[in-house]
């Protein structure tokens, strides 16, 4: 069954066209990437799928449902893993959770439960009670992951999960995520520049570029169909050798104050 | 509503858990009432209108509910990008509900700043004339506090970055500030400075304030109140329209 479900989905802002008529699905269960350079328009299709944007064109489906019209059903089935931390810095761990299980509406016996599984799980659980500022970039990761499973949705959505962490950190985060995907079935949705990463943890990946999808299939198939070895030479292959170039824009601004006041971001 | 309550929750344990930022912005009240009290009160005394810090009081008292809670509403800005805000607005439950919680919130921390700067006061020669009245008084404070943390939270929900927020502090909450009648009598002003005071809605505020600690005000206290509720009622909704239409 597919649990995702997006037709001809298009996004303009003003002149810029960011996504530009994307389709595919996401069979339930599956871990599915979304590979691509900076600017391709992965950011905003996760936007698009987890009710933050309206799309311009197009049909999502999530979990059977529409982001328009079934906004709360939609965002009960899934989960998120923003780019940037999205937690409560001056609270700990333990309320950080709480809060979310309070906001979706998790019955207290159970969140309480839950929250120590999941925090057990992430192996946070001795430091639930301490302020979130004072976690290393891993652990708010850590964290933020267990935050998104409390409510136990169907699928989980991480946007670029292991930019500035660790291999060890890397490694014992796609673990976790490898466990619960075969336990409970729960279907993993992730962007990432990293092709060994998508090489290694998905089962289908889409490259997108300029807003369009390239190509989509198992890494094997995408380095069959650009006749290459690795990944990253079929992902070359697919969206060309030229380097990007950006402006910089009021997120990435405020990306630089938020490296000079929390140096520790990144560990 | 749960939800309201946790959010107003947090903004009362992140207030409470950062010390040094509690003591240091009760330090330029502080200043301003020593320096601005001690240093013009003869000239004031002089000028025949009396004792300046008891005058000046009720000024400070609102110049730190203001600053408190302008702030705590711009904090959507960085909440926006890095905190907070994402989860609440991916989360299964109304914006209206989540504003009400903020504001609730911040408008709480701020009465209660205000409430630390009338000890304060009183610690440097402040007396308030009726203590029967200090309850209304807070009731002032309180919706001081709920006009400008929805004024925040408005503002706050139309910049992208923290740049505007330079230039809405020195353009706009500086001016909200100073021409509000805080530090001076509202007598005798050039015709500019006057209409600006009276458009400002601060300037109700401050004078009820003053009417209830002090039994001195410029406007009549049920004017004050009257126009006070109404400011209040419409940054309220225009913040909570605004917050509602927040994409991130």
């Amino acid at each position: 069954m597919d649990i995702i479900q997006v037709n001809n989905l298009t996004k303009k802002f003003k002149d810029f066209t960011a996504v530009d008529q994307i389709s595919f699905n996401v069979e339930s269960g599956e871990i599915f990437a979304f590979l691509g350079p900076n600017g391709a328009g992965k950011s905003t299709t996760i936007k698009m799928l987890t009710t933050l944007l309206r799309q311009t064109a197009g049909e999502i489906k999530l979990n059977g449902y529409s982001p328009i019209e079934h906004p709360d059903e939609v965002r009960h089935s899934f989960g998120i893993v923003f780019q940037d931390p999205s937690l409560d810095d001056e609270l700990t761990a333990y309320e950080n959770m709480e809060f979310h299980g309070v906001l979706y509406s998790v019955p207290k016996k159970i969140r309480r439960e839950r929250i120590e599984h999941l925090l057990n799980l992430v192996e946070l659980w001795d430091r639930r009670d301490n302020l979130v500022k004072q976690f290393s970039g891993g652990m708010k990761r850590r964290l933020e992951i267990a935050r998104g499973l409390l409510h136990h949705p169907k699928i989980l959505f991480l946007d670029e999960p292991t930019l500035g962490l660790d291999p060890q950190t890397r490694n014992h985060m796609w673990n976790y995520l490898r466990e619960l995907n075969k336990l409970e079935g729960i279907t993993i949705f992730f962007t990432t520049h990293y092709m060994e990463e998508a090489e290694k943890i998905a089962q289908r990946i889409a490259v997108i570029d300029h807003g369009k999808i390239i190509a989509i299939g198992t890494s094997q198939e995408l380095k069959d169909k650009t006749k290459t070895n690795s990944l990253e030479d079929a992902f070359l292959s697919l969206t060309g050798k030229v380097i990007r170039e950006e402006e910089i824009n009021s997120t990435d601004r405020l990306r630089q104050m938020h490296r000079m006041h929390h140096k520790r971001l990144g560990h | 509503m749960k939800i309201i309550y946790i959010l107003w929750l947090r903004q009362l344990k992140r207030y409470s858990r950062s010390k040094s930022r509690i003591i240091g912005s009760l330090g330029q009240p502080l200043l301003f009432l020593i320096s601005l009290g001690y240093g013009f009160g003869p000239v004031f005394q002089k000028a025949g209108q009396g004792n300046y810090i008891q005058f000046l009081a009720p000024g400070i008292i609102g110049m730190s509910i203001i600053f408190t809670a302008i702030f705590s509403g711009m904090e959507i800005i960085w909440d926006r990008q890095f905190g907070f805000l994402k989860e609440t607005l991916v989360a299964p439950t109304s914006r209206l509900n989540i504003m009400i919680g903020r504001t609730l919130g911040g408008a709480t921390v701020a009465s209660i700043q205000g409430l630390i700067v009338l000890l304060i006061s009183v610690a440097a020669g402040f007396r308030p004339v009726n203590i029967m009245l200090l309850p209304v008084a807070f009731m002032v404070m309180i919706v001081i506090a709920l006009l400008f943390t929805a004024l925040g939270t408005a503002i706050a929900s139309l910049l992208d970055d923290m740049q505007g927020f330079q230039l809405i502090m020195n353009f706009l909450v500086m001016p909200l500030f100073f021409l509000s009648g805080a530090l001076f009598p509202l007598k005798g002003l050039p015709m500019a400075i006057d209409l600006a005071a009276k458009i400002d809605p601060l300037t109700y505020g401050i004078d009820a304030l003053r009417s209830l600690l002090i039994g001195y005000s410029n406007f009549n206290l049920m004017t004050d109140l009257g126009i006070l509720a109404i400011a209040t009622l419409v940054f309220l909704l225009s913040g909570s329209y605004f917050f509602s239409k927040i994409q991130i």
